[in-house]
């Protein structure tokens, strides 16, 4: 199809507003918040005397936001890995042919549906340390097995333990959207290259190793985008289930910008707390799209 | 226990903040009236309730909006209103904790106008309490004979629900008047009192020790949940607001049967207050509608058909007694003979700003029990706010 300039100026208007709201709205906001983050404004009234970076060197010598940044690196990985691990492993046995394989698959995909403010108060519950699962190990006989969970203020080479409860709420709701996206990388492997490499006396590890792992490798690079700037981000699931909890243990940047912004009224360094976070999902972001450009061009 | 007044003793402290009125902008077509806050459940949405009627039989003809955000001690009430007022869009009124909250956050920042004229007009400035001193406070020794006790015959001495850290804030500001008295506690505000004095440490440290006689899921309950451990028995001793005394009338728990209460250790003759109050933005479209809003709840009959419904206290003296429990009439007494200081997890001694640091601190406070870290971090936290 050839584009005449007529069709080029029609198309151009047509996606003007689009771009309008889109330039002040998303990126005028981001640089507005990066203007307040250099400035002294602290308190209810804007103060925009420039100080240029002492907020964002206050932040990190700030302990809490220093909790802040390992309990994000930590839950991301964690969150990534058992996504995407206990998400293929659904979508490999369900693509097994299995009976009532639409039963299960809606079952899995379920707690996509719900909002993570809904998973959050669910699972604080389950993990109450008096009355949630803890007390259904007493009610077996266990009583001496009692578990912290989301209050457990242990830690190993500066991963908070109570991060496990989190990471398993999560994981809950979201292990359903990988492997809606295996299954379908799995039913795009063709039948035959399978059968032939079970004639070849291949075993079922062997298969996943050499033929199934490496022809879902774009999905995965793509469940791992998705579900990273989802765990960088993270704050209804905290702030619903645990809220900070005890010494910080399950604080993220997300529930510090929100409380030093609208509690502390420090609005400057609420806003260097915001741009930090956008970085960081910049660095996972950012390399993704510029592969995909590359690939279109 | 301790206890708290509700509503507009803030009139008087605002004379101080005497702001040149601006020219009411003249109210649009529409008689409406929006009112502003976070009482949105039990007790306190009956409270309100009880007062809006008031107003409405004074002012039948005025549309009453009554604008609510859920959330405890208006977590998050307070970012929609900083939103609203930095907008350009102020509610008619809006509750907000007297003391410093309000002074710092909404009336240094020229938000407010003065209101005291409200209580002159209606001949009402001698209505509401003058500070009285009274007798020094105990220590907390008998308050660790005791828990030492129960925790020998297993039950949970002191219970503590701090999923909102604020519930430790609480326990602590009540903590260290014990330790400082009055003075000297009213000190650590102006700057006047040292966060690094013997006084504050030995009240951290009593703290830290208290912390061994909690419940060990406390950072799992809300303070309600810490009443109610109370009340089943589970646990021995809360220390709380008298929203807690409210929570257990509305759950019928009998007075001096099932519960009683008791100034916090070593506090006796000290009176920590806090209050909600409403005040006055300014350029806001319905002037006169909220100046008849506080008008009522300035009046007898407003804070008389509140704080009973609430289970605070009014904040005038001359509430009728008999409309008031056997816990608020004591608490009333109380307001009435002891030394008042302000509380800090209520927002009335400090700033905002300030307190959101505190409560950082007490969050690694509770969990490390490191007395030196935390008193070096109040430090620095005081150097950086208090207003000497």
């Amino acid at each position: 199809m050839i584009f005449t300039k007529k069709d080029r100026k029609k198309a151009l208007l047509m996606v003007t507003p689009s771009i309008l709201v889109v330039v002040v709205f998303i990126y005028g906001f981001i640089a507005w918040s990066f203007r307040v983050s250099l400035s002294a404004w602290d308190g209810i009234k804007s103060d925009f005397t420039l100080v240029w970076l002492d907020n964002y060197i206050e932040l990190f010598k700030n302990t809490r936001f220093q909790i802040d940044l390992l309990n994000t690196f930590f839950f991301t990985i964690f969150f990534i890995v058992s996504c995407v691990f206990f998400g293929f492993f659904l979508a490999y046995l369900i693509n097994k042919n299995i009976k009532g394989e639409g039963f299960f698959r809606t079952v899995y995909m379920f707690p996509l549906a719900l909002s993570f403010v809904v998973t959050g108060v669910l699972w604080r519950w389950m993990l109450n340390p008096t009355v949630g699962i803890n007390s259904l190990f007493q009610m077996m006989g266990f009583e001496n097995v009692s578990f912290g969970w989301y209050t457990n203020t242990d830690s190993m080479g500066g991963f908070n333990f109570a991060l496990l409860s989190i990471i398993l709420a999560a994981t809950w709701q979201y292990m359903g959207y990988t492997m809606a996206m295996f299954l379908a990388g799995l039913r795009g492997i063709p039948v035959q290259l399978i059968e032939s490499a079970q004639i070849e006396g291949a075993g079922e590890f062997t298969i996943i190793k050499a033929i199934i792992i490496p022809s879902i490798k774009p999905i995965i690079l793509s469940a791992m985008i998705v579900l990273g700037h989802i765990s960088l981000k993270i704050f209804d699931l905290v702030y619903a289930m645990t809220g900070s909890g005890p010494a910080f243990v399950t604080d993220f940047p997300g529930l510090f910008m929100f409380e030093t912004t609208f509690r502390g009224n420090h609005y400057a360094e609420g806003a260097a707390i915001s741009i930090i976070m956008l970085i960081m999902v910049a660095f996972v972001i950012v390399p993704y799209l510029y592969s995909t450009f590359k690939k279109e061009d | 226990m301790k206890k708290l007044v509700v509503l507009p003793i803030l009139f008087a402290l605002m004379i101080s903040f005497q702001i040149s009125a601006n020219g009411a902008q003249e109210s649009e077509a529409k008689n409406e009236m929006e009112i502003f806050s976070w009482w949105t459940a039990g007790g306190e949405a009956e409270g309100l309730n009880a007062i809006i009627d008031i107003y409405q039989a004074q002012n039948p003809d005025v549309d009453l909006i009554n604008a609510t955000v859920a959330g405890g001690a208006g977590t998050n009430a307070k970012a929609v209103l900083a939103t609203r007022m930095q907008g350009g869009d102020p509610p008619d009124s809006f509750q907000v904790h007297a003391g410093h909250e309000l002074i710092d956050t909404w009336v240094v920042s020229d938000f407010m106008e003065p209101i005291s004229y409200i209580l002159k007009d209606n001949g009402w400035m001698d209505k509401f309490p003058k500070d009285v001193i009274l007798e020094a406070p105990r220590t907390m020794e008998e308050f660790f004979n005791v828990a030492e006790v129960f925790a020998s015959n297993g039950v949970t001495p002191l219970s503590l629900g701090d999923t909102g850290i604020w519930a430790s804030t609480h326990l602590l500001e009540n903590v260290i008047l014990a330790s400082t008295g009055p003075e000297k506690y009213n000190g650590l505000w102006d700057g006047s009192t040292s966060w690094d004095s013997p006084e504050v440490r030995e009240a951290l440290n009593n703290f830290a020790k208290m912390m061994k006689y909690v419940n060990a899921d406390h950072s799992a309950i809300s303070n309600m949940d810490a009443a109610q451990y109370v009340a089943e028995g589970k646990a021995a001793m809360n220390v709380m607001g008298d929203w807690a005394a409210g929570y257990f009338m509305s759950k019928g728990y009998d007075q001096k049967v099932v519960w009683d209460w008791v100034p916090s250790p070593g506090t006796e003759g000290n009176f920590i207050m806090l209050s909600d109050s409403f005040g006055l933005p300014k350029d806001i479209k319905n002037v006169e509608n909220a100046e008849k809003w506080l008008t009522v709840l300035a009046s007898k009959e407003g804070q008389d058909a509140f704080n009973p419904v609430k289970g605070s206290i009014p904040a005038r003296i001359d509430g009728d007694r008999s409309l008031y429990n056997e816990y608020q009439n004591e608490a009333m007494d109380d307001f009435n003979t002891n030394v008042i200081v302000p509380s800090l997890a209520h927002g009335a001694a400090a700033s905002e700003a300030w307190l959101t640091r505190i409560n950082d601190i007490v969050t690694i406070l509770v969990t490390k029990l490191d007395v030196d870290k935390a008193v070096e971090d109040l430090t620095s936290a005081a150097e950086k706010y208090a207003q000497k």
